[in-house]
């Protein structure tokens, strides 16, 4: 992976970097210059990649944030913005000549709103943090990524993270009211609030999936739901990919949508079933879970159509949780599923298209084929409701060559995925994973569009370069207008 | 003064680099059915985009509609209410309060301009259901953002940006949206004679509790008495054993009819088109705002103005008629909201729209941001160049 030639300049300037940024914060332990406590920084979920970034520099206050983006936004230093480091994609993958600006002592739950359904909190609070602050009056924060332990609103807002939950209640964009950030020149803004519609264009709807590269998020202002009553999840076998996917759409067809509903084909239910002993059947292509969540008088009217759509797509086995315990062991096979993935091979590398539901079987199909092609087994597991695939990729890093075959497989996934009209990331973004595979799905008037976009924000390129974009192109440049001087006047159309 | 109408992408793509080259800013218009919206327009070319129509593909299992962004919304609603889907951010139709004889509203429109009904608080506005478009900058390049799935976090947002724009970035010539299973059944659980207080009170105990509400309203005069009103909506036990539990729960503000189907289309229909409040020349305004803050607000307006009004998703927006207000009662309102949310002035005769900011002053470092990505699309501000705001 190419990143931006780091400066050699800029590194030899370390030390007096560092000293410079201790007098902006207050802590006495806010800039981390030590390369030994530097090392745990090199690298985010996408463990494939690291790089020692020049600096660590871990701000208290939004006031000190504003100063050190403005004081490296005035010595063109640039800037990696890091939550708590659990991207998939390598969004805070650190730059050698760049600081890394952590978020993490920004960690309190500010105001809890109950009557406006809101929560303000700092953008290093976890998400599971927020339901946890709130869950004690019936209340959650509804997107639910799989790693939401560990992994912070800030960082969600950077990636428009997702969850099991997506197609009933949205991804973080659609669960955030308003953000107060800061821009690579200091500027600190406030968008939204408390109010669900906002003036003028929709900067927020922006800045969240902007992947650090927009700004630096120091607030958040989420949504809060009333956590539904009743949830029961159903486990179903199909004989084939075919008729599982068949499943999906007929539930949708029919006018129900799951609060969540996950498939895993046969590898996926095999590694889960050797790890967890969820009782899932081993004789079936592939399971669906269906959960129907909200009022018991719903659930129960929907568990029994849903029970009836899938035996008439010639479903093999269901049953139906009848009890929140049993429910729990229906999910807790699927929640395991990459660390189940973990325990058959020595690495995976996990995948992030999404598809239009019904082309599921053909990419099922031809993932088959590039397994074959690169001796390389997969196993999938597949947010069904809204198309989302999450293909694994088993192989071995110590294996020379291996880890780059991986990645060319994972490429030609995608390629396809994006052909049958999918696109490269459903919700881990694209950061450098993804970066090169961007002419995939946007030309190059597409991608100077969204550049041109960044240079409003960030005219200087310092926040967060080498990420998303395959090109780097300079701003004076990407704003030149093409005016072709033999065409100045209205071309002969119908006018009216 | 010239109307260009173009048929096709390449077509419309000429006009607009001629536009940029000469300097020259157009008015982008389709149904018209929202000229009356926003800042009065007066730009000496108008761009009919009303050629970009038809619905592309729709896929009901997918959830997924693609369509001209001039493809006329009773054209859209016709072809989901055939598969029992819908819109679900419901958008209003505001022909009646604008006083427009457009024949009727177009996808793009409604997107240009954001809109959302009464289901915002469950499901969002426009913009949480757009999921992809082709448009051509004010730069006169055709480019496209998005895609066809629901979830998809593949390069920036544009889409949101473009949401509630007015046209001011991009012209819009094909457009993505997420569609949704519509309701079995609904009911709407109607309390009688609430003050503003109480009322906003029940709303918040309505949209606090489990029962999933889809709307909730207050109208404080139909027939001389205040309504307030919960909507639940699915399948059809759901909403009857939702609806019941919700009269027990509220019970401390009052007995409550439940409305059926029909009776409560007609009612949430009114609401989302300020029925209310059309008639008669007032100033219309529509305050977004934290809900609590309602009742103190509108307490402050009514203090220095005139006014009748709605409330809508649980008092988070409030729609002010103003009567004989000097600036529209622009002054007292935005001095009663104080900057906690915002407050667009959707109806007023043409002096006073070109009088008084029409949509909420922004903040110094805000306005410059905005100002800088209305240049990143459209560096000669050719597109709608005064809607949002004076020269931009």
């Amino acid at each position: 992976m190419l990143m931006p030639e780091p400066d050699a300049a800029v590194i030899a300037r370390r030390s007096a970097i560092a000293t410079d940024l201790r007098r902006l914060c207050a802590a006495p332990d806010a800039v981390i210059e030590s390369e030994s406590e530097r090392r745990p920084y090199e690298s985010d979920g996408l463990t494939a990649y690291h790089a020692l970034p020049l600096l660590v520099v871990l701000p208290s206050t939004t006031d000190e944030v504003s100063r050190v983006l403005a004081y490296c936004h005035d010595n063109a230093l640039k800037v990696v913005p890091r939550g708590a480091g659990t991207s998939l994609s390598g969004g805070a993958l650190p730059l050698e000549d760049g600081i890394i600006v952590g978020l993490s002592k920004f960690n309190r739950v500010l105001e809890i709103d109950f009557d406006n359904r809101c929560a303000v909190v700092q953008p290093g609070v976890t998400n599971l943090g927020i339901t946890n602050a709130v869950q004690h009056a019936g209340f959650y924060y509804a997107p639910d990524p799989s790693s939401q332990i560990a992994c912070s609103i800030g960082g969600n807002v950077a990636e428009n993270s997702g969850g099991v939950h997506c197609l009933k209640y949205g991804l973080t964009t659609n669960n955030v009211l308003g953000i107060e950030m800061v821009l690579m020149d200091g500027t600190v803004l406030r968008l939204g609030g408390k109010h669900l519609d906002r003036s003028g264009y929709d900067l927020l709807g922006v800045m969240v999936g902007s992947e650090g590269l927009l700004g630096v998020v120091t607030e958040v202002t989420v949504r809060l739901l009333r956590k539904p009553t009743t949830a029961r999840a159903m486990l179903v076998g199909f004989p084939s990919n075919e008729s599982a996917g068949a499943c999906v759409a007929a539930i949708i067809g029919a006018g129900i949508i799951p609060g969540g509903m996950e498939m895993m084909d046969k590898p996926a239910i095999r590694a889960v079933e050797d790890f967890v002993h969820a009782g899932y059947p081993l004789d079936v292509e592939a399971l669906l879970i269906v959960e129907l969540d909200g009022p018991p008088a719903e659930v129960d009217h929907l568990i029994g159509r849903v029970e009836q759509i899938a035996r008439q797509c010639s479903a093999v086995s269901v049953r139906v949780s009848n009890s929140e315990e049993e429910r729990l062991v229906f999910w807790a096979g699927r929640k395991a599923a990459f660390p189940a993935v973990g325990r058959i091979s020595p690495d995976y590398y996990c995948v992030d298209p999404t598809i239009p539901r019904a082309k599921l079987p053909d990419v099922l199909k031809h993932m088959a084929e590039l397994s074959k092609k690169y001796g390389l087994r997969v196993a999938n597991v597949f947010h069904a409701g809204d198309g989302n695939l999450h293909p694994l990729i088993l192989y071995d890093a110590n294996k020379p060559g291996e880890l780059e075959r991986t990645e060319q497989f994972g490429a030609d996934i995608l390629k396809y995925c994006v052909e049958v009209g999918g696109c490269l990331s459903g919700e881990h973004g694209i950061g450098v994973e993804k970066r090169d595979l961007m002419g995939t799905t946007f030309n190059e008037t597409d991608l100077e569009q969204q550049q041109r976009v960044k240079c409003a924000f960030d005219p200087d390129g310092l926040l967060n370069p080498g990420k998303m974009f395959p090109q780097l192109h300079r701003c004076a440049e990407l704003s030149r207008l093409h005016v072709h001087h033999g065409q100045v006047r209205f071309p002969d159309l119908p006018r009216f | 003064m010239s109307r260009f109408r173009p048929t096709d992408e390449k077509q419309l793509v000429d006009i607009v680099a001629a536009a940029v080259a000469g300097e020259q800013p157009l008015e982008v218009v389709a149904g018209g059915s929202k000229r009356g919206l926003g800042r009065p327009l007066q730009l000496p070319h108008t761009l009919d985009v009303t050629g970009f129509s038809g619905i592309r593909q729709y896929e009901p299992e997918e959830l997924v509609l693609t369509a001209g962004a001039a493809t006329p919304l009773t054209e859209i609603e016709r072809a989901l209410t055939a598969r029992r889907q819908m819109l679900a951010f419901e958008p209003g139709d505001w022909r009646a309060p604008l006083g427009s004889s457009a024949t009727d509203q177009t996808l793009g429109g409604v997107i240009a301009c954001n809109l959302a009904g009464p289901r915002r608080i469950r499901q969002g506005a426009a913009r949480d259901h757009f999921l992809g478009v082709a448009a051509v900058s004010g730069r006169g390049e055709a480019f496209k953002a998005g895609g066809r799935v629901v979830k998809n976090v593949t390069g920036y947002d544009l889409c949101k940006l473009l949401a509630g724009s007015y046209g001011t970035l991009a012209v819009m010539t094909e457009v993505t949206v997420k569609v949704l299973p519509a309701p079995e059944a609904t009911r709407s659980v109607v309390f009688v004679g609430l003050d503003d207080a109480r009322a906003v009170a029940a709303m918040i105990h309505g949209l606090n509790s489990s029962h999933e509400l889809s709307g909730a309203a207050h109208l404080p005069k139909v027939d001389g008495r205040a309504r307030t009103a919960l909507r639940v909506e699915g399948p059809a036990p759901s909403v009857e054993a939702r609806s019941a539990a919700l009269c027990g729960e509220l019970k401390q503000f009052g007995a409550a009819d439940i409305l059926g189907d029909a009776d409560s289309v007609k009612l949430w229909t009114a609401v989302r088109n300020v029925d209310p409040l059309a008639a008669g020349g007032r100033a219309i305004w529509r305050v977004s705002l934290a809900p609590t803050g309602a009742p103190a607000f509108l307490a402050a307006v009514r203090g220095a103005l005139d006014i009748d009004y709605i409330l809508d998703w649980g008092g988070g927006l409030v729609w002010l008629a103003v009567q004989g207000a000097q600036d529209g009662g622009a002054g007292p309102i935005r001095a009663a909201l104080g900057g906690r949310g915002n407050a667009t002035l959707v109806r007023a005769p043409l002096a006073l729209r070109a009088a008084v900011p029409i949509f909420e002053p922004l903040p110094p470092a805000v306005a410059a941001l905005t100002a800088r990505v209305k240049d990143s699309f459209d560096p000669k501000r050719i597109l709608n160049r005064g809607r949002l705001y004076p020269d931009m």
